[in-house]
């Protein structure tokens, strides 16, 4: 079982993490996780609830109004803009939905990264393209356009297109949504075969707790802008507590209450009715 | 009473500041694509790939249009100029019309409706899927890799098509007073070549296109990268670009041609 508090060495942290798109309403509130090198962690939560924003902070996209967000060594509120970049090659970040560039080919996405920022002759390219998309089983689509791929297709491609550069870290932002079942298998094991075969570091942000308890190696639960509950999937599923076990079996009721806030039924209904 | 007054005001004053910021936001963001213009040179396909897209795809409205003006202006001119028993100014009256007003004025209107609107429309798509972002994180910065290229092809298009416009225009000018009506071939051409001036006519409509150019590309950019990133949105950014662009430059020629023919 994966200790977190015996590795030292993290790929990256928050600490005290405060953040609020708007400064009235803060979506993290103190927020502090760390994400030891070469595992998978996955950040879990319902819909809305500042998981994206973590990978925002993460890389460099927001930054914090208090508390510290570290990567690799690195403070990254603190980094200009041309040491952000460069750090920004050494991350690799699925989108939801992919974020192929329609106007170009399969191919061309994947060698987009390796032709902004490398010099290799075409041959090379040609060779590592290809390379990455067989990590992902997408040799065979090079030719395609993105507009002939399918939704798990059009991610493994992004995920090709994203490891083109080696990353440290690999940032997936809700990998599975939308995906048949057999795309969803796919990816998840990609996920955890990339990170074992390139000897990275993934955070996976999703809600699908499912792949995620195969997959991950820890778990952060993050609710109501903190952390609620942490562990590694054994200890998830043995778990007693009442907001960790309404997520994993899916209860309608819980914590996390099915209605909205709302004003007493006698007085919305019969109010209305002049009663 | 004052009350509704004093609502009023509030909401012209919030409407003006809105305005002004916006202006500035639009301000900022052109200094920044301006200090990319090295690397949309430096990459040379990239723009080439923009001016293909604004320039060369809207050739064919630009010059079909162009033919179709310079056809009326001759029907017009003819009408107005035979009253006064001038009809061999036809050549004169369709060239400077073009050449100093219509010729940059429309083109660049349809420029805006054109190709404007697909820049916006293009740049606006990249942002709701996604893509400008996924390019940040890449380390790639959009606005180098993909405004500037853009900025910068409209902007070198805009010239040589008001140019084409006014040529097509002309060219309809003749077909209507020598070939549809008779006028004399030679006092068509000759009259023209005598009445227009090179610096003052060619090259202030020259300047024209280019400020109308800068004002078309600069508004399409902006509202593409600007754009809320909805489906509404979008739709939304394509309109203002289309509206405000074209608004903007019959304000800009109203403030040039001040400048350019005052006391002419």
């Amino acid at each position: 079982m994966v200790s977190l508090s015996s590795l030292s060495d993290e790929a990256a942290s928050l600490t005290d993490v405060t953040f609020g798109y708007t400064p009235s309403r803060p979506i993290l509130s103190g927020i502090s996780m760390r994400i030891p090198r070469g595992k998978v962690v996955a950040i879990m939560g319902g819909s809305g609830c500042g998981k994206t924003t973590i990978l925002r902070l993460l890389a460099g996209q927001v930054k914090p109004s208090a508390g510290r967000v570290v990567v690799n060594g690195q403070s990254v509120p603190e980094l200009k803009k041309a040491e952000l970049y460069t750090l920004r090659r050494r991350l690799g970040f699925l989108f939801q939905f992919g974020a192929l560039f329609t106007d170009m080919p399969v191919f061309e996405n994947v060698a987009f990264p390796l032709r902004e920022h490398t010099d290799l002759p075409e041959p090379l390219i040609r060779d590592l393209v290809l390379m990455k998309l067989n990590a992902v089983g997408l040799r065979g689509a090079a030719h395609l356009g993105t507009n002939e791929l399918s939704g798990g297709m059009a991610r493994r491609v992004a995920l090709a297109r994203a490891i083109a550069l080696d990353p440290l870290l690999m940032m997936y932002d809700e990998p599975f949504t939308g995906l048949d079942p057999i795309s969803l298998g796919v990816v998840s094991q990609l996920i955890r075969r990339l990170n074992d075969a390139l000897g990275i570091t993934s955070i996976v942000v999703t809600h699908d707790i499912y792949q995620s308890l195969n997959i991950v190696d820890y778990i952060y639960f993050v609710a109501a802008g903190g952390i609620i509950a942490e562990g590694t999937p054994a200890a998830i599923r043995a778990s007693t507590d009442p907001f960790v076990k309404q997520f994993v079996n899916g209860e309608d009721d819980g914590p996390v209450p099915l209605h909205m806030k709302a004003p007493p039924l006698a007085e919305d209904f019969l109010g209305r009715m002049g009663v | 009473m004052v009350n509704g007054l004093l609502r009023g005001l509030e909401r012209l004053g919030a409407a003006t500041r809105k305005a002004v910021t916006r202006l500035g936001f639009a301000s900022r963001f052109l200094i920044a694509v301006l200090r990319h213009t090295p690397t949309a040179f430096l990459r040379l396909p990239l723009t080439l790939r923009e001016i293909y897209f604004a320039g060369v795809l809207s050739l064919v409205i630009i010059v079909l249009s162009g033919l179709f003006v310079g056809m009326v202006l001759g029907l017009q001119g003819y009408d107005i100029l035979s009253r006064y028993g001038s009809s061999e100014a036809l050549g004169t009256m369709v060239t400077l019309s073009l050449v100093r007003e219509l010729g940059p004025v429309v083109a660049a209107l349809l420029f805006a409706g054109r190709a404007g609107s697909a820049i916006t429309a293009e740049i606006g798509l990249m942002k709701t899927t996604d893509q400008l972002q996924a390019m940040e994180m890449m380390a790639v910065d959009p606005l180098a890799r993909v405004v500037a290229p853009k900025f910068w092809g409209g902007v070198i298009s805009m010239p040589f098509l008001a140019a084409l416009f006014s040529a097509s225009g002309v060219f309809g000018g003749y077909l209507v007073g020598v070939q549809l009506i008779g006028l004399d071939s030679g006092a068509f051409w000759s009259n023209m070549q005598a009445a227009v001036d090179f610096q003052l006519d060619i090259v202030n409509g020259i300047i024209k296109s280019a400020v109308f150019g800068v004002i078309v590309t600069w508004i399409a950019v902006f509202e593409g990268y600007d754009t809320k990133p909805t489906a509404e949105g979008v739709s939304a950014a394509t309109t203002r670009t289309v509206v405000e662009a074209s608004l903007a430059v019959l304000a800009a020629d109203f403030i040039l041609t001040v400048f350019m023919f005052r006391g002419v």
